[in-house]
């Protein structure tokens, strides 16, 4: 392997692991204000399709983009109306949601399998791509790729550096303590699950409108899942989150080159290598033990107020 | 203000959360009718159709019971373990391991008789699927590793070694290339009873349904998993070994969907290829959920749920419409169902009225 293989592969696992990073970063926005939302899965596929059709329609990539975003909050608020207003389980709800969204991305989805839409191209940023090596695997990216080299860190100034931030991590953590300072812990939780969502539904139309430029079914593959194992091993942390999701990235740019090449190793076993690593990487964070940000009142429900 | 409160009830809703469920089912049905209409096709033609396929014929009700059948054991297991509060999401991998195992023996062993096959498959596949659910179970209680999280990511690795198995070393020579095993031998087949259509796997259904409600009710290690699922410091503090019962409970749980998936590659394809995953393991969730974890009511539960996608079969082929319809319907009720738990626990009286 010379080294020009091995930065082709470095680009791939970034562009690859981008979408994980979208629903990632939504996942740990929603656990953050305390609320368990199984449903990544279902919201990424909802908001996959939503890109790809508004994108068709409209043939306008970033405006159907953003459209995704909007899809993935309106599946993420129903889990909100479960959990936040009928005090459903917030595990089956998100199992639920699953359920509902891969039947709905199908459903509607049949009909343009095979299809494509106008999506992203790679942009290369002028200068910081002539940088050897890291210009070569980071800055000859799409447009959406870029986006998330920012995100993290504005993640992390809100949860860090914002009033608003210590009150959705509060509501996670202590909500008591948040009604007693006179603040509604309900609405942090809509914000959590809203904007969380509206990530997940991102990290969706990265896949039909960046990663692949064409619907096909099963499109997210799981990626909604390793997502949810993603959140745990970044210790809830925007931040670490971009390593894990990378980390992922790499596996199945990997795995996808291992497959082109005709390697004698069957198919079925090497597209088993993100599930077998997710276990892994859960099985490690559990037993590291680093210091975590687990919410402590995550998954348990606000009870209506006599 | 808005003159009206909510107040917790002492006591949940007994019978009368049967309307709260008809309620849910009934919202489910209109909002499937909307996702029709969007679809372009009159609601009312899609759900008279739905109803009809799926109750309206003897075959039907035939194919219904059929497929209810893993789902019913599938669910046994989920409900089980989710008494216990362990979230095994695992049933659809435990279920295709189980169909591996059954497999493994009745192609080991084709010249074998039937009362020595048909019991090694189903040590086997109980075997398979038991041993797929204590992984995660153990990592959960060495490490504290999560659950729900461990076992799905199972059901994506299981699937795939059953596509190894039969595309690779386990693919009928004779298939033209379609991913199969051979057939497997007369003697490895669940057949019907006498000269009805129904399989044996009904009464295999009716055995454990029943083995596994005594065992629930009358056995000391049953009222510890109900005790335990009630308040797990409590059962700790009166000496019940948690632990344990998480083990034995996931074990138990994967070897009644490995029966299940026995069933489906013994009595249902008489061979194991990719198309016995179906999600039955997933619908189990909702059976489970919708029976409100109750042996019985997962017998009901389960032949709905099966008859609903017998029914959606019948429009795909009548109306055209996509089997991930199916999906639809059952996400919805399930949602519905969790958010109609609410009127269960909580009533409304007008503010201002005097409460005990």
């Amino acid at each position: 392997m010379n080294s020009d293989i091995i930065i082709a592969l470095l680009a791939a696992a970034v562009q690859s692991g981008t979408p994980i990073l979208y629903a990632t970063l939504g996942e740990i926005f929603t656990e953050r204000s305390g609320v368990l939302n199984l449903g990544v899965e279902g919201i990424m596929i909802t908001g996959a399709l939503s890109g790809f059709l508004v994108a068709k329609l409209t043939g306008n990539p970033l405006f159907a983009f953003f459209i995704a975003g909007l899809a993935g909050s309106c599946a993420a608020s129903l889990h909100g109306l479960v959990c936040l207003v009928f005090q459903g389980n917030q595990v089956v709800s998100g199992l639920a949601l699953t359920i509902l969204g891969l039947g709905f991305a199908d459903y509607f989805g049949t009909p343009f399998i095979g299809m494509s839409a106008p999506g992203f191209m790679t942009l290369e940023v002028p200068v910081l791509s002539a940088i050897p090596v890291v210009g070569a695997i980071f800055f000859k990216q799409d447009l959406l790729v870029y986006f998330t080299y920012i995100i993290p860190f504005l993640m992390w100034v809100f949860f860090f550096y914002s009033r608003y931030g210590l009150s959705l991590r509060a509501a996670g953590e202590y909500p008591a303590a948040v009604t007693a300072a006179g603040l509604n812990v309900v609405a942090y939780r809509w914000l959590g699950i809203l904007v969380g969502g509206f990530f997940m539904g991102l990290g969706g139309a990265y896949l039909s409108l960046a990663y692949t430029h064409l619907w096909t079914s099963n499109l997210t593959a799981g990626r909604g899942w390793i997502a949810v194992a993603l959140v745990i091993f970044a210790f809830w942390k925007p931040g670490r989150a971009v390593f894990g999701a990378y980390l992922f990235g790499g596996v199945m740019a990997l795995q996808l080159r291992l497959q082109a090449s005709g390697t004698p190793i069957p198919s079925s076993l090497l597209l088993m290598l993100p599930y077998v690593l997710t276990v892994g990487v859960l099985v490690f964070s559990s037993w590291w033990r680093g210091k975590t940000d687990e919410p402590a009142a995550l998954g348990a429900n606000i009870e209506p107020a006599e | 203000m808005v003159p009206i409160r909510i107040v917790k009830r002492q006591e949940p809703l007994g019978w009368s959360s049967c309307f709260v469920l008809l309620g849910a089912i009934t919202v489910s049905l209109l909002v499937s009718g909307i996702f029709l209409m969007i679809g372009g096709t009159s609601p009312v033609d899609g759900i008279i159709t739905l109803f009809s396929g799926a109750f309206g014929s003897r075959f039907a009700f035939e194919d219904a019971l059929l497929k209810a059948t893993p789902i019913f054991l599938c669910s046994l297991g989920v409900a089980i373990a989710f008494r216990l509060q362990v979230w095994n999401i695992g049933a659809e991998g435990q279920f295709a391991l189980g169909a591996v195992g059954a497999t493994w023996m009745a192609l080991s062993f084709p010249e074998a008789p039937a009362w020595l096959v048909l019991p090694a498959m189903i040590v086997m596949a109980a075997l398979a699927g038991g041993l797929w659910g204590l992984i995660p179970a153990l990592l959960r209680q060495k490490l504290k590793t999560n659950e729900i999280i461990v076992t799905l990511m199972m059901n994506y690795i299981a699937i795939l070694v059953l596509d190894y198995l039969v595309y690779g070393i386990w693919k009928d020579p004779a298939s033209f290339g379609f991913p199969m095993t051979p057939e497997f031998s007369e003697a490895a087949v669940v057949g019907r009873i006498g000269s009805s259509n129904f399989s044996w796997g009904l009464v295999h259904c009716f055995v454990l349904g029943t083995l596994l409600w005594v065992f629930l009710r009358f056995t000391r290690i049953g009222f510890e998993i109900k005790a335990a699922g009630d308040s797990v410091r409590a059962a700790r503090y009166a000496g019940i070994p948690y632990d344990r019962l998480v083990m034995l409970v996931m074990v138990l749980s994967g070897a009644l969907a490995g029966w299940a998936g026995f069933l489906e590659a013994s009595s249902t394809v008489n061979r194991l290829q990719p198309s016995i995953m179906s999600g039955y393991g997933y619908t189990a969730i909702v059976v489970a959920w919708l029976a409100r974890l109750n042996p019985l009511f997962i017998a009901v539960a389960a032949f709905m749920l099966a008859g609903l996608r017998v029914g959606v079969e019948s429009l795909q082929l009548d109306l055209q419409i996509p089997a991930a319809f199916g999906g639809i319907i059952e996400g919805l009720i399930l949602l519905t169902v969790l958010a109609g738990g609410f009127f269960s626990h909580y009533r409304f009286t007008r503010r201002g009225e005097h409460n005990e």
